[in-house]
């Protein structure tokens, strides 16, 4: 088992990167999917560590719910989602007797659990890890970044929805990720414009312009994208479809590394 | 950073914030002050007694609209001036009722009987977080405990007056806060928990979740509200699902776990601009089909918490 020979820990990955917002429902998960997603498409091996405890997401988005986790003597192995074994990932969604049982735990446990995903998971050698974590500035987020820190992550991909209700939110996990010393390497505005199927039309279904404008405020990069708007990623149905049930029509593997190529500028991919 | 001492007494002790490990942690203050220690119920069971109808907002998910909805059943309550709402927000890390109502930069004042909520209309009271922050860009870098004396304060220590209404607006998941709302009201009565969702499977199968809590601490629940259903498109006027319900959506998620579907609500662009402005969004579009969803689902929770009330209540009237 050629996961035995490796280091039960984090010193095979080079490069760590935390998606964060303080905001839920801004395509956190779906952007640490497609980035990851992207990054195996430019031939990285990656890893995808999903610190949601209460509602991890990622499991369903790469069709890998119901895996079962093995233990090696490094510790857990994490799941592989492809053939290949470019993309592995840890989420507590593994680790549930039945998918609708609801993790209610308290900080203390939580933060237990982000510990062991962090020191007891047989990572192995990796180019990436992407953290993908859930809403807030709470327990799971100090959980993170203190187990990382002896590791030195790359820093952390901030996203948010155009709206000043999500703005207003995001604004407090920059102050977040600035009192933890966490380097903040773009700010990510998702679900800028819903293209119409049926005419093209763009529409804001959620106000716009607040991304940009936070990032010029708080002085953190703005992602440039390939989309209508400066960093911004227009959501169609497609985005939906795939993070709904993690079923891919034949356009959105394209689709998702065209996208993902957008957050890959946050990170270097010289090898 | 803020760690709790390795032989930190526990929050919930007598020693709370007492102890010599206690000396130099961050959270040293907030367990001195009690806030930490478990509540007793009957405390907050007495300040409750005041408080007719008591309804959580929750969903296993976040970005589906629960703070969007709170606010407007609050809104929608309040529409009868004898009728007494209170909204409490609890999403202590990521407080979004003072935007919503249009109350941000507002501050909490202190009375004799305690702190005084925010006031929208006279028959319209808030409290947040938010309130307590002076700056938007201030980040609430809290550890479970400490989350949890907030949310005890704000029940034991606010002077909500009568009321008639209780909307508790919830962050997403099933950790601290949920626990502490759901025990710190164990000796009162909550009506009830609405649910949001929105139609797409990464959303359901959060909410399974929320509902599986809900059965375990014996909340009842009213009903779940599927929210950014369909959308309009403003050009063509064709209709299409920015979120499909490649499972069946809310529906069928309803149907299989016996869970009453108060309504569907579409996603109205002008929903996200209300809000950015702090105002209500059924004054804004009174004819939009998300405020008509709005309405109908409002006027089910109303109906409901009548039917559900003690008999003795019911003929005490208190």
């Amino acid at each position: 088992m050629e996961a035995a020979a490796e280091p039960g820990n984090l010193a095979g990955v080079r490069h760590i990167i935390l998606v964060l917002s303080g905001k839920g429902g801004v395509g956190k998960s779906t952007i640490s999917t497609e980035l990851a997603l992207a990054l195996r498409h430019a031939g990285k091996k990656v890893g995808i560590l999903d610190v949601d405890l209460c509602g991890p997401s990622i499991p369903r988005m790469l069709r890998a719910q119901g895996r079962a986790v093995h233990q090696c003597d490094s510790g857990w192995v994490p799941v592989f989602v492809d053939q290949e074994q470019s993309i592995s990932l840890m989420s507590v969604g593994f680790l549930l007797e039945k998918p609708d049982e609801a993790v209610v735990w308290r900080g203390p446990k939580k933060n237990a659990l982000i510990k062991q995903f962090v020191s007891d998971v047989a990572w192995g050698q990796l180019d990436y890890l992407v953290v993908d974590t859930p809403p807030g500035t709470s327990d799971e987020h100090m959980a993170t970044v203190d187990a990382l820190r002896p590791y030195s992550p790359l820093g952390a991909l901030v996203v948010t929805t155009p709206q000043a209700v999500s703005v207003g939110d995001v604004r407090r996990e920059l102050t977040f990720c600035r009192k933890t010393g966490l380097r903040v390497v773009g700010l990510v505005e998702n679900m800028s414009g819903f293209v119409c199927p049926h005419c093209a039309e763009c529409t804001n279904v959620f106000s716009r312009g607040g991304g940009e404008e936070l990032a010029r405020h708080a002085g953190v990069p703005f992602l440039a994208g390939r989309a209508r708007e400066w960093g911004a990623a227009p959501a169609g149905p497609a985005a939906g479809l795939r993070g709904g049930n993690g079923a891919r029509a034949p356009s959105t593997p394209q689709r998702e590394r065209q996208r993902g190529v957008h957050w890959m500028q946050a990170v270097p991919t010289g090898s | 950073m803020e760690e709790v001492p390795h032989d930190c007494p526990g929050a919930g002790s007598a020693q709370a914030g007492r102890g010599t490990s206690c000396q130099g942690c961050p959270n040293q203050r907030l367990c001195a002050s009690g806030a930490g220690a478990a509540p007793d119920p009957e405390e907050i069971k007495e300040k409750m007694k005041t408080v007719k109808h008591k309804i959580l907002v929750l969903s296993g998910k976040g970005g589906v609209g629960k703070s969007t909805f709170s606010a407007h059943l609050a809104h929608g309550l309040a529409e009868d001036e004898n009728t007494q709402v209170a909204l409490l927000d609890i999403d202590i890390c990521g407080p979004s009722i003072p935007k919503i109502m249009g109350l941000e930069g507002e501050q909490v004042h202190q009375s004799g009987s305690g702190w005084s909520p925010v006031f929208l209309e006279d028959n319209l009271g808030v409290m947040s977080v938010g309130f307590l922050l002076s700056s938007p860009d201030d980040a609430v870098i809290w550890r479970g405990p400490k989350k949890n004396g907030m949310i005890k304060q704000f029940l034991r220590d606010v002077d909500w007056g009568e009321v008639d209404y209780l909307v508790v607006d919830t962050p997403p998941g099933t950790s601290d806060e949920h626990l502490s709302i759901v025990q710190y009201l164990a000796a009162t009565r909550i009506d009830g928990a609405v649910i949001i969702t929105t139609p797409q499977e990464v959303s359901l199968q959060d909410v399974r979740k929320e509902i599986s809590f809900c059965r375990k601490v014996k909340l009842p629940i009213i009903g779940v509200v599927e929210n950014m259903s369909s959308f309009v498109c403003p050009n063509c006027k064709k209709e299409s699902q920015i979120f499909p319900p490649t499972t069946g959506g809310a529906e069928v998620m309803c149907q299989d776990l016996k869970t009453p579907l108060l309504g569907r609500v579409p996603l109205d662009p002008h929903i996200g601009k209300s809000c950015d402005r702090g105002q209500s969004f059924m004054i804004d579009a009174p004819d939009s089909p998300a405020t008509l969803a709005y309405r109908s689902i409002i006027q089910r929770i109303r109906e409901f918490c009548r039917l559900h009330q003690p008999k003795e209540e019911q003929l005490v009237g208190s």
